[in-house]
């Protein structure tokens, strides 16, 4: 190109420039500013909280569904239970740190131990037979001292009279959240709250899911529902919906006070299991003016409702309740104070989980939890550093996790590089497949329908399907009870031998040739009914039917193929589903448990006959019934952990793997990843007030975001050059066809 | 006008009525009482009397549209039908099925909708405008060619790939702004940035080219040409007399959704954190509460019936030739 052509060419662009208008210019400079002042800040720009949260002790993380009840009566959902377990105070904890999982007082001052009673209420020993015990009584002894939230309930006037139990409508007008009174209060905690909560199982406008189980067990409570329904629906005629349903007028039979700090609760039989639910918030103290507080009409037009705003005495308070974009939780100003425990399992001290041995609890002055629906931005954000904990899902499951040639899980270079670390640990649950018990094809116990469904068992390789559909994160159940569940068994002694043989130390699946041997003798050679011919077909119900589940379907079609069984998949929606099983008309089915409490009771019951589903709604899926089966649960149920326990164990599950009512399928484990400044990060799947225990170095986290989040800004000033560069012709363009008409 | 008014409000009345009947009629085909209430009660430990007494406590222990055994002796008012729908028509949403109230959690969610919402409507009306008028501007010359295909490629691209590629590029590799997160008052602003934008691209294909082809139909029309001959500018003939044509479909087409802006975006929503009103009924629907779904679907007919009377209204404005109720 010659000098002068340059030249002029360099003209051209320098005009063209030049009528650019002034606003994009304007918007260069503004641009520019802007990039100069927030990159000398030094703060990241993507930071979705205020900058003042910067170097505070807040925890930060996520929730992905809306909870809909906090009341502590009602809620039952684990996406609830992350808010009303760091909330609500019932009597016993699990120990953070021991395994097996233990009980230890929270607000009690000691673990109960029941007494035990004949039908005329004369003590009986401890080692008594259970035919003999008719009550068991659980004497309960709360701490003194302990402080409610604040809160208006509790609020009062100089003549020490409630402010807030009597509002004017003026005054419900002009409430809009708790933050509209003026004045809070705290009371102690007594035992009547306890007592009063029990009562609110069974009240009618409430709706408690463990109304039904607990009335089989706490004495009177099932007259008590009744007796309260009849005094709702008189009270609601005379007064209206909104009138207050006073519990503390209506005594409940199988629960006392017994003083200030003491009560009592007296249930059918002998039920060691009930421990378990007085760590539940469904036994957390409600104080009766509570109650009458959000009962005041209007209130719930504002959602100022306990489901809403909770009270408790727990180390924290919900300070903003938004389930459609984020709940924080603050402090407990009037917590009771606990200290980090100072013993643990062997090795703890070694993982550093002791470090803050005896410290004050809790550690973390506020918990920020944020609304993500979906799973992209919440992995972005953890990995910008901006919530301190994740799961992996398995869109980022290969980004986080590698495994190295021993088939050992571990963290990829990515997580490593910003010092990731990785938690596992197997679920409490189980997820498996059933087997109508009464259906004609699959169902029954003679000796043929046995091997059809042990052929089938072999045939569905758990080992296959964990790999591929979840990423290796669960391992193959060899029965009901999960792995850290009294009476599971590891080893070659813990195998289901009908499934698989134990081979050089591993278990090992039996053969296909084997399957089909049994399958054959099961009335079925080479997949056809001996009889008649015809091909063997299996009906799977399931409510998998979205575009994701296709490739599981043709899985499990591939499965009873290799029997040259055909599976015929029937989709259906989740109520028809739930329709079918409740009639036992399904004849295959997936369906799933997680422990409500640590005891294999917990499991074995999902098998035990009298809880069928059909006809008698329990939650025994597969409408299983082996009368030894039955004989050997109600004898186990009511036992203490220990070696004759475990043998009665051992003995039913040899009857269940031999019956084989399900396809034992797989216990999920979980992979947690944490940040390098989150601390005490113990999975313990069974507690659920573990936020006090956690520990954040913000200042750390500060610097690493900090480091991770520099806004890159080359790339919008490309961009705009770009642009710029591309309008010039059009410009031109513009110039030569104005002059081409001869208009100005 | 007034007359006119009235009539279609009074028109609006029987559709409300039947739009009402089919949503309850749709949604009782899937969803039967004892549905719900398991539903609401929970998987675990749900017994048949716990059933009962939820349906007792919500009113859906009622036949559905006819009832002879009424204690009340109203066969056809003391149904679920029409318990559930009376209140609607004096906009008395009631609470949802969980126990919240509906008119609060709409009143709660409407205003992160519209914070998104507005903004991606007059910043894309804008730039729809401006890139379709360049396009016929340089009609049948490369810039129109390759407009016309930037354009046809934008409209080709999935809605959720601006999303996540959008939040990929500005805030994972470039940390701009921040990846999802809501906020409100001027703090808003930093959150509202990338879903805007993220509309507004989204959407820059197919208005555009229909933008280009209003503006290319009113550019051959005589008037265009008379003004032309008349000497003035192309900048004046484009600015003044076919931007002011073009507007009147492009303006019609836009009055009548509005009211529905207030609706939300559910997948936008979803992605970046907003707490709209987008999700709302899916959740509802997902849930079984149907005192949300009846009251959003109610609201949602409302609005659509006020979005095509404005519309009527604005023809009016747009064009003094039409007259509204006359002969």
């Amino acid at each position: 190109m010659s000098p002068m052509k340059f030249a002029v060419i360099a003209i051209q662009i320098k005009s063209t420039i030049a009528q650019i208008p002034v606003v994009f210019s304007l918007f260069l400079v503004i641009l520019t500013a802007t990039v100069t002042i927030s990159g000398c800040s030094g703060e990241p720009w993507n930071n979705p909280y205020p900058k003042s949260q910067s170097q505070q002790n807040i925890y930060y993380s996520t929730f992905t569904e809306r909870p809909k009840h906090l009341d502590p009566a009602q809620s039952y959902s684990s996406n609830e239970i992350v808010f009303t377990g760091q909330i609500y105070e019932p009597p016993l904890q699990y120990h953070f740190l021991d395994r097996p999982y233990e009980l230890i007082p929270l607000t009690a001052i000691a673990v109960p131990t029941p007494v035990f009673v004949d039908a005329d209420n004369n003590e009986l020993p401890d080692n008594v037979s259970v035919d003999q015990i008719a009550f068991s009584v659980y004497t309960i002894e709360i701490q003194p001292g302990i402080m409610y939230q604040p809160h208006p309930a509790f609020a009062k006037d100089e003549n020490g009279q409630p402010l807030y139990l009597d509002l004017s409508p003026q005054q419900v007008e002009d409430t809009f959240s708790l933050n509209d009174f003026a004045h809070s209060g705290t009371r102690e905690l007594v035992a009547d709250d306890y007592v009063h909560e029990i009562k609110r199982l069974a009240n009618p406008r409430i709706h408690s899911p463990i109304f039904g189980l607990m009335s089989e067990y706490i004495v009177g409570l099932s007259e008590y529902g009744k007796h309260l329904q009849k005094v709702n629906k008189q009270l609601v005629e005379e007064q209206g919906e909104h009138a207050y349903l006073d519990l503390s007028q209506h005594p409940l039979e199988g629960v006392k006070v017994l003083g200030r700090y003491k009560y009592q609760i007296k249930i059918y039989g002998k039920y060691p299991q009930f421990l378990y639910w007085l760590a539940m918030p469904f036994f957390a103290p409600i104080p009766p003016e509570v109650d009458q507080f959000y009962s005041q009409p209007g209130l719930d037009k504002k959602n100022v409702t306990l489901d809403w705003y909770p009270v408790g005495t727990g180390p924290y308070l919900l300070s903003e309740n938004n389930p459609n974009m984020r709940m924080v939780m603050v402090k407990n100003p009037n917590f009771h104070g606990e200290l980090y425990p100072n013993s643990g399992e062997p090795g703890d001290a070694a993982a550093g989980f002791l470090a803050d041995a005896n410290k004050p609890l809790p550690f973390i002055d506020k918990a920020v939890y944020s609304l993500e629906k979906e799973s992209i931005p919440a992995w972005n954000k953890f990995l910008q550093g901006y919530y301190d904990i994740s799961g992996i899902s398995s869109d980022s499951f290969d980004q986080a996790i590698s495994f190295n040639t021993q088939g050992e899980v571990g963290l990829s270079g990515q997580m490593r590089d910003k010092g990731i670390e990785l938690v596992t640990g197997v679920g409490t649950s189980t997820y498996y497949m059933g087997f109508n018990m009464l259906d004609p094809v699959v169902g029954g116990l003679s000796e043929d329908k046995r091997k059809l469904r042990q052929a089938i068992s072999i045939a569905i390789d758990y080992e296959e399907f964990i790999s591929i559909f979840v990423n290796g994160r669960g391992i193959p159940a060899q029965g009901p009870i999960p792995p850290g569940i009294f009476g599971y068994q590891e080893g070659a002694q813990g195998i289901n031998p009908y499934v698989y043989d134990w081979v050089n130390g591993h278990p090992q699946r039996k053969s296909i040739g084997y399957a089909k041997q049994l399958l054959a003798e099961a009335g079925y050679p080479d997949g056809r009914e001996e009889k008649t011919g015809k091909p063997l077909t299996i009906f799977f119900d399931t409510t998998a039917t979205g575009p994701d589940d296709k490739a599981r379907m043709d899985w499990f079609r591939k499965q009873f193929q290799k029997l040259n069984i055909q599976l015929v998949v029937r989709g259906t929606d989740y109520n028809r589903f739930q329709d079918k099983m409740l009639k036992g008309t399904a004849q295959f089915f997936q369906w799933g448990w997680n422990a409500d409490y640590p005891d294999p009771e917990n499991f074995l019951f999902l098998l035990y006959g009298p809880n069928m589903k059909k006809d008698k709604n329990g939650e025994n899926a597969a409408n299983y019934h082996n009368t030894e089966f039955d004989r050997l649960f109600e004898k186990v149920k009511n036992m203490n952990n220990g070696p004759q326990r475990q043998q009665i164990i051992n003995d039913m599950m040899e009857i269940v793997r031999k019956d084989s009512p399900w396809v034992w399928g797989l216990h999920p484990k979980q992979f947690t990843l944490y940040h390098s400044w989150y601390h005490n990060v113990k999975p313990n799947l069974m507690a659920n007030n573990t936020l006090k225990y956690k520990r954040i170095d913000p200042q750390k986290r500060a610097k690493l975001r900090r480091q991770w989040n520099q806004p890159v800004t080359w790339p919008i000033i490309l961009t705009i050059v770009i642009l710029v560069i591309a309008v010039i012709p059009a410009v031109n363009s513009y110039r030569a066809k104005i002059h081409a008409r001869g208009v100005h | 006008m007034l007359a006119y008014l009235v009539r279609r409000i009074l028109y609006a009345l029987p559709i409300l009525i039947g739009v009402n009947l089919l949503t309850f009629a749709l949604f009782f085909v899937v969803n039967k009482p004892d549905d719900m209430a398991r539903m609401h009660l929970g998987v675990k430990h749900v017994t048949p009397a716990a059933i009962e007494r939820w349906k007792q406590e919500h009113g859906y222990d009622k036949p559905l549209f006819y009832n002879p055994a009424s204690e009340t002796g109203n066969a056809f008012t003391d149904t679920i039908f029409f318990t559930k729908s009376v209140r609607l028509f004096i906009f008395d949403f009631g609470n949802a099925d969980d126990g919240r109230n509906i008119t609060y959690d709409i009143t709660q969610r409407m205003w992160p909708s519209l914070a998104i919402a507005i903004p991606t409507l007059l910043v894309g009306l804008l730039v729809y405008i401006t890139f379709a008028m360049t396009l016929a501007f340089f009609r049948a010359t490369y810039i129109d060619y390759a407009g016309v295909i930037l354009a046809v490629v934008l409209m080709s691209i999935s809605g959720l790939f601006y999303i996540i590629g959008g939040q990929y590029l500005v805030s994972k590799l470039l940390h701009l702004v921040p990846i999802s997160g809501y906020a409100t008052g001027l703090t808003a602003i930093k959150f509202l940035i990338l879903p805007v934008l993220i509309g507004v691209i989204g959407s820059i294909g197919s208005n555009s080219r229909w933008y280009r082809t209003i503006f290319l139909e009113e550019i051959n029309k005589d008037y265009v040409r008379t003004a032309r001959a008349k000497g003035l500018s192309e900048r004046v003939v484009l600015f003044k007399h076919v931007l002011k044509n073009a507007l009147i479909p492009i303006l019609t087409g836009i009055v009548v959704i509005l009211p529905m802006l207030f609706m939300g975006n559910l997948i936008l929503e979803s992605f970046f954190g907003v707490p709209g009103l987008g999700s709302y009924t899916i959740d509802a629907i997902r849930q079984q509460d149907f005192a949300i779904v009846r009251a959003m679907v109610f609201l949602g007919s409302v609005l659509y019936i006020i979005g095509l009377i404005l519309t009527d209204i604005s023809y009016t404005i747009v064009d003094p030739r039409i007259r509204l109720g006359g002969s």
